[in-house]
């Protein structure tokens, strides 16, 4: 009769683990979405030189990356150690910037074509003669608006 | 009459997946973070007269190829740099035409006119080093944007943001179409007072 029966024990009950796959599949589409894969393995070595009056980069389908460095401890028995361009995947030289760009620019959409930037990925320890060069190239070529691409950090990190 | 259900699918396992999907993307992952110094190049075409510019309106800056810095001919240190170029740019000494009733300088006769006319000639040599030259571009555009956040926050005094600050909500693309109509001219205004005219040269050694 005792229709409101103690119930039996104290065992707690299991927690219900039901939704666990939602709260990870929350955060799966979270990091699918952040995610940006690396489009180009670098051969070279790439640590940016600190700014800190620096501006965002515009859209990632309107830049172009040029990386410049000194090529990196694996490649440097094949390819020596003085800095060298890398345009996408591979090493270049001075001369082959100017198609490289053309062939990028080509690859856009139209309405993209007039604002696109480029941007100079360069390691700190690079010399001013090689950018110089580039900087000849892409203005043989009209491709006037440049990014020096840094990490945020204060300047003094730049000097020794 | 055998209605049979159908046997339930077991999804005891889809954590797992999903768990195995999270780590790969986990450990794809870099998280852009893009961004760096502006500039725009010079136009290749040489310009057929090309303009004259008085001697003390250029602001010479050097970097040696042992990356030493001489401004104005002179030996200097990059901690002075943003001082030496507010300076030069907020001089202000013209006279008549080209007077500046908004620079706080010294009037010097033998600095700049105008901000207007002040142009910052950098020069590099090529066995510079691109940390350093990067140090003393990004200390030249900190000595534009100290002087257009004064200005800005100015002539904008309640609306509490800096020049920056206000430039960096223009270009947030979560910034309304009313609240950008609002700051742009608010933003050209400035820009105009002290335009950005910084030439970089071509190197001071042509070597190979």
């Amino acid at each position: 009769m005792s229709k409101f029966k103690k119930k039996k024990g104290g065992e707690l009950p299991a927690i219900s683990t039901a939704s666990l796959p939602d709260i990870v599949f929350m955060l799966l589409f979270f990091f699918m979405v952040a995610t940006v894969m690396r489009d180009s393995t670098l051969l070279i070595v790439n640590k940016l030189p600190a700014a800190d009056q620096i501006e965002k980069l515009d859209k990632k389908d309107r830049v172009m990356y040029i990386y410049a460095g000194k090529p990196s401890s694996r490649y440097v028995d094949k390819y020596g150690s003085t800095a060298r361009i890398q345009l996408n995947d591979k090493f270049a030289t001075v001369s082959e910037v100017g198609a490289f760009i053309l062939a990028e620019r080509a690859s856009k959409r139209q309405e993209l074509q007039n604002v696109l930037t480029t941007a100079l990925k360069v390691d700190s320890e690079t010399k001013m003669g090689l950018i110089q060069d580039i900087k000849q190239e892409l203005r043989k070529v009209s491709a006037l608006k440049i990014n020096y691409t840094t990490r945020v950090g204060d300047y003094t990190q730049n000097i020794n | 009459m055998a209605k049979r259900s159908a046997p339930e699918v077991n999804a005891g396992s889809m954590a797992d997946i999903a768990f195995l999907l999270l780590i790969f993307f986990l450990v794809t992952t870099t998280i852009e973070t893009d961004s760096g110094l502006n500039r725009k190049l010079p136009p290749m075409e040489d310009q057929v007269d090309p303009p004259i510019i008085r001697q003390k309106n250029i602001f010479t800056v050097l970097v040696s190829k042992n990356d030493q810095l001489l401004v104005e001919e002179e030996l200097a240190d990059i901690k002075d740099l943003r001082a030496l170029a507010v300076e030069f740019l907020d001089n202000g000494g013209g006279v008549g035409d080209e007077a500046c009733d908004y620079c706080q300088g010294k009037r010097d006769e033998s600095s700049s006119d105008n901000p207007d006319k002040a142009i910052i000639s950098l020069k590099s040599d090529r066995e510079t080093s691109y940390k350093v030259y990067i140090a003393v571009q990004n200390e030249l555009v900190a000595a534009y944007n100290e002087l257009r956040n004064r200005e800005f926050s100015r002539l904008n005094p309640n609306l509490g943001l800096n020049y920056v600050e206000a430039q960096k909500k223009y270009d947030d693309p979560r910034t309304s179409e009313d609240d950008r109509e609002e700051l742009k001219p608010k933003l050209d205004v400035v820009k105009k007072m002290y335009p950005q005219k910084l030439s970089e040269a071509e190197s001071s050694s042509k070597s190979s």
